[in-house]
Parts: structure tokens; sequence; C-alpha cells
């Protein structure tokens, strides 16, 4: 396990530092500063949507996109985030309550 | 220079202490997990201060005391953490000043410190202080759950039982959320979201994520010709 430990430490800082790096060697134009950061938010809407849809390459059940859901259409609203936390957990953990996964 | 949250205005300090106390359970729980594995606590712990990257730690650790074996279980990590890779080259900028904030800053890059600098918009001093006040509470909380977690983990409840998976994307949808206001953001976002979700059913977790970048075919093609030009 410390090995992994390691390993895994290292190369999660690699992987971390290789973005700015890479940064650094582009010529930064408004355009392309535009287009990384819709990189970086293609990438995390895509990660919303595969974490509530997707578990383990399976459907995911009901509770957990309905609750991820839930939290959207708040957000949408501008409701602030502790509202859309408490209200996307309520509702995922009430639907699993009932049965409904 | 005083301390980065003293610049920040209440409204969004709160949004970070509910970040905050998401992540916090969520410590308790790799904490939890890992005891419960028979993990020692040291060693969780070493894991959330080096790696500090919740999901990879997760899934490592779970191969590795399921007998998965130690390439297969660092390789899930890593592959998991690929997506800091855009993170990087996105907010880079934002903690790229002294050498010291370089190196704490790159350790501290995850999805809701991303998430949180975009969101700041264009201000750049704001994208600071928010990118530093996120990093440092997550790293205190993430790791302060992770120790509580290890020995007190039988009195914990299971985080999906709490509706808390559901809650931290969420989080992250609301974060991103202004600026899917541009309509090539959105497009190149929907049209990337709808290619990782199909090879999330195919493909090892952590790079679904990265062929959502394909969308971003949509701001090449729609590029504004005067930027390019100048």
């Amino acid at each position: 396990m410390l090995i992994a430990i390691l390993v895994l430490a290292a190369g999660t800082f690699l992987i971390r530092l290789s973005g700015p790096l890479l940064r650094e060697r582009i010529s930064l134009s408004a355009h392309a500063e535009a287009v990384l950061k819709a990189g970086a938010t293609v990438v995390l809407l895509a990660l919303v949507a595969t974490s509530a849809i997707v578990v383990d390459g399976a459907w995911a059940g009901w509770a957990l996109p309905a609750g991820v859901l839930v939290g959207g259409v708040l957000a949408w609203r501008r409701a602030p985030l502790a509202l859309v936390v408490v209200a996307a957990a309520a509702t995922t953990a009430l639907l699993r309550l009932a049965g409904i996964d | 220079m005083p301390p980065a949250f003293k610049h920040l205005d209440r409204a969004l300090l709160r949004d970070i202490a509910a970040l905050a106390a998401g992540i916090f359970i969520v410590g308790l729980s790799f904490g939890a997990i890992a005891s419960a594995q028979g993990v020692p606590w040291w060693q969780s712990t070493a894991m959330s201060v080096f790696v500090f990257a919740g999901a990879s730690q997760f899934a490592t650790m779970g191969i590795m005391t399921a007998g998965g074996g130690l390439v297969a279980g660092v390789a899930a990590g890593l592959i998991l953490n690929l997506r800091h890779v855009p993170y990087g080259m996105a907010v880079g900028g934002v903690y790229w000043t002294s050498l010291r904030a370089k190196i704490i800053g790159t350790h501290l890059l995850t999805d809701q410190s991303t998430a949180f600098a975009l969101a700041a918009g264009d201000d750049a001093r704001k994208a600071r202080h928010t990118y530093w006040t996120v990093a440092i509470s997550l790293f205190l909380v993430w790791n302060a759950g992770t120790v509580i977690g290890a020995f007190a983990g039988q009195l914990i409840a299971d985080p999906a039982v709490l509706g808390l998976d559901a809650a931290l994307p969420a989080i992250l949808l609301a974060l991103v959320m202004p600026s899917l206001k541009d309509r090539r953001t959105l497009a190149a976002g929907l049209l990337g979201t709808a290619v990782a979700l199909a090879a999330s059913f195919l493909l090892p977790a952590g790079l679904p994520v990265l062929l959502a970048l394909v969308g971003l075919v949509v701001m090449w093609k729609g590029a504004a010709p005067k930027e390019e030009a100048a």
C-alpha cells in the first residue's frame, strides 16, 4: 500500500503540474484563453453528468441523477450553494429511503 | 498580505463553507472505509495529504485492498486524475506566481478549486483569492475528515445514505453554470457530455471526461476571426 501511495502521489503531482507547464508553452491569445477555460468547463460538466448517471460502468439508478437535477435547478434559480447541497442530498437520500434507487 | 479569505464576500464564503462541509463528510467516509479494509490510519492519512484527490484515493485503495494489485490500483487512480491536465491549463495562471505558490497551488488543484476559480470570472484578483481559500479549506477538512474517520469509522453514516454522492456533482454543476451562459461553451459542453456519457459505459472512469474535450471543436469552427488574426 505504501508504494501505491507514493507512486499515486508523485504521478498525480506530475499530472497536476503538466497543465500549467503546457499553458506556459502556448502563447495565449484571448481566444486560446477562452478555449482553455471552456475546456475545463466542458470536463467539469461531463464529470457531473457521468458521475450522476453512470456508476461502475452501469446505470446509476434514479435517485442519484434526480438529486443532482434538483440541485441543478436550484442553482439555475440562483439559490445559495448550501441550499443546493442540502436539496440535492435530501432528494437522493429520501428517494433511497423510499426504496427508489 | 492578509489571508485570502478576507477579500471574499460573505455569500461566497458561505458557498465555500457548504462545499467544505460536504468534503469533510466524504473525508470521514474515506478514513472509515480505509480502516474497515484494514488500512492503518497513518497510511490513509498519508494518502489524503500527499495525493489529495478523493476519487482516485477511493479507487486505488479499493482495488489494492480487494487484492487487485499495485499496477491496476495505481493505474486506475492516475487515469482518474488525468482530468487535472485541462484544469491546470485553464486555471494554472491563478497560482503561477512565486515558486512556493506554484508548488502548493499545483498540489491543491481539484475539481472544486478549479470550478470556484472559473466561477470567479475574469476578475483575476477575485479568482486568486477564491482559489486559495477553497484549496486550503478543502485540504484542511479533507485531511481532518480522513483522520477522524479512520478512528471513529463505525460511528459514521454511509455517504450514499446521506445522498452526498448527489451533492458533490450538484455543487460542480452550480459552479459551472455561469460559464455555460456563453453559447459556444454551452454547445461544447453539451456535445462533450454526450460523448463522455456514451464512452462511460465502455471506458475506465477518468477517460470519458477527457473525451468530452472533443466538444471544443465547436469553438474552433465558430472562432471569432478578429481574435484569431490578432
